[in-house]
């Protein structure tokens, strides 16, 4: 990495615009993510969400404007592009008639890493999913297949991943467990790049919070920055209800959730 | 990148070979009907049609029987592409650093092997219905080259259907057609037998050559130019087939 690569945004993107026919998806999107955090795109169905993430994993190309991954420009060299990053799309990329080991190890080889097979063990273990390693990815639920998604993105330790609604379709556990994982990986320093339509994933995982609304970005900022356009909070008694998800998580117990419920939210 | 070609190709065709082994039924399904097609033609229809030629008639049909099992076998080349479209591993290959082409070549290359274990199941029941030939190992060849040579244009066809369908029913009817072409060909009948204009039409179009050239060279009798049109047709089609197809790419990935 060359000094100019570290002081630079992960990702910079600049007046992007895209149309399909007469359609104008994104009508010049501005915004830079800082190296190692983890920036949530927030929008409703049909923003352009998905559009700027393919824009950005070049499987699509802008109308105009620039934008820049890991340093380099994904008009100029896409080629470049794809070597820093990793893409999980909307719907879990995985091989359905492969076992999840064999999907893993198609990566791994295709990535043209040394040892496929160290690394897809690891990764198997690491997302719970030895057990199941040897049955066919048809056979997984959505969470396991989801999981499965996201441990193929990171072979290759790429430094910027793409989640695009990596929870849409998920039951609560898994979507706990999606959570905690994309924490982990920001913590080791990979620039997270997710879309989500809710409003609770982007305020659990969130550095930054960009508000993706009709082609534009209407508001980007930190969690407490975006709290602050609104009037000061009153302060109001309520009584403390469990919520139906805290119910659920502690009837069907917890533990796969792994205490990554959120501080204060358990079921007292 | 470049370099990665053969490689990424070699890992994503083991890929596609995983498909067809753990799903042996593409191939049954695609053997089932010209081996249907090979009795009904032998043992029903067969006895009533003058061949004009001394060798049994499973020896006249066979060749146009093999072009109408890779006609077939290749509509699942479209059908596993389209599901790879859809199902966003495609999408995820095209955002890795691999060769791009070779997930194109992968598909390619795993139809060339579906297709020459089909034929060769086909060859065996011909065998078993009486099938002889004296061919030379020359002979085989030739014909082995003509097949693939068959295959590899089909298949290149069966990846414009693929990439441009819209449904999984889309994505292989474009084979119907093919499959039926052999039938108005010299394949099953002389084309002399037929009336006028389908006789013209039989006559000139790629099926007759190809068939004509396998059934000489089966039959050990000089092919005379008759293999160099058919060759001619082949790598025609292939050619266009190919160049389309590239471009639908091109336009799919951009």
């Amino acid at each position: 990495m060359t000094i100019n690569q570290a002081l630079e945004p992960a990702i910079r993107v600049l007046g992007i615009e895209k149309s399909f026919k007469d359609l104008h998806v994104l009508r010049g999107v501005d915004l830079e993510v800082k190296v190692g955090s983890i920036f949530a795109l927030l929008g409703s169905n049909g923003a352009g969400k998905t559009t700027l993430v393919k824009i950005l994993s070049t499987l699509l190309k802008a109308d105009a404007g620039t934008a820049t991954v890991h340093g380099i420009d994904v008009a100029a060299n896409p080629g470049g592009v794809r070597e820093a990053i990793s893409l999980t799309g909307q719907f879990a990329a995985v091989d359905e008639v492969l076992t999840g080991r064999e999907n893993l190890l198609l990566i791994a080889r295709l990535r043209h890493l040394a040892n496929p097979g160290e690394i897809a063990d690891e990764l198997l273990n690491r997302f719970s999913l030895t057990e199941a390693g040897d049955r066919p990815a048809s056979k997984y639920s959505g969470g396991m297949r989801r999981r499965l998604d996201i441990a193929m993105s990171l072979i290759g330790s790429p430094p910027i991943i793409f989640l695009d609604e990596p929870t849409t379709g998920l039951d609560p556990q898994a979507r706990i467990e999606v959570w905690q994982t994309v924490k982990q990986l920001a913590d080791g320093g990979t620039t997270v790049l997710l879309t989500t339509q809710y409003l609770d994933e982007a305020e659990q995982l969130a550095d930054r919070i960009a508000i993706l609304h009709q082609g534009t970005i209407i508001q980007n900022g930190t969690l407490a920055e975006l709290k602050r356009l609104l009037p000061a909070a009153t302060v109001e008694y309520v009584e403390k209800q469990p919520s139906l998800e805290d119910v659920f998580l502690a009837l069907v117990g917890g533990d796969a959730a792994g205490g990554t419920a959120p501080a204060g939210r358990e079921l007292t | 990148m470049s370099t990665h070609v053969l490689g990424d190709t070699g890992v994503l065709t083991g890929r596609s070979l995983r498909h067809i082994l753990r799903s042996p039924d593409t191939i049954i399904t695609t053997v089932v009907t010209p081996i249907a097609l090979m009795l009904l033609f032998v043992y029903v229809l067969g006895g009533a049609i003058k061949t004009g030629s001394d060798q049994s008639y499973v020896n006249y049909m066979l060749p146009g029987i093999l072009l109408i099992t890779i006609a077939s076998g290749v509509a699942y080349t479209a059908y596993r592409l389209f599901l790879d479209l859809q199902g966003g591993i495609f999408e995820r290959f095209q955002s890795m650093p691999i060769a791009r082409s070779s997930v194109l070549w992968a598909h390619v290359l795993t139809s060339l092997a579906a297709n020459l274990v089909s034929v060769a199941v086909v060859i065996g029941v011909a065998l078993l219905m009486g099938f002889r030939t004296g061919a030379s190992v020359a002979s085989w060849l030739a014909i082995a080259g003509v097949l693939v040579l068959f295959t590899l244009a089909l298949t290149w066809i069966a990846v414009i259907a693929g990439l441009s369908a819209k449904t999984v029913d889309g994505a292989s009817a474009f084979s119907y057609p093919l499959i039926f072409l052999p039938f108005i060909s010299s394949a099953f009948v002389p084309t002399d037998s037929m009336p006028g204009p389908v006789a013209w039409f039989a006559e000139n179009q790629p099926v007759t050559a190809i068939v004509d050239a396998i059934r000489d060279l089966f039959a050990q009798q000089p092919t005379g130019g008759g293999i160099w049109t058919a060759l001619a047709w082949l790598v025609a089609i292939l050619a266009v087939a190919y160049a389309w197809a590239a471009t639908v790419y091109r336009r799919k990935i951009s």
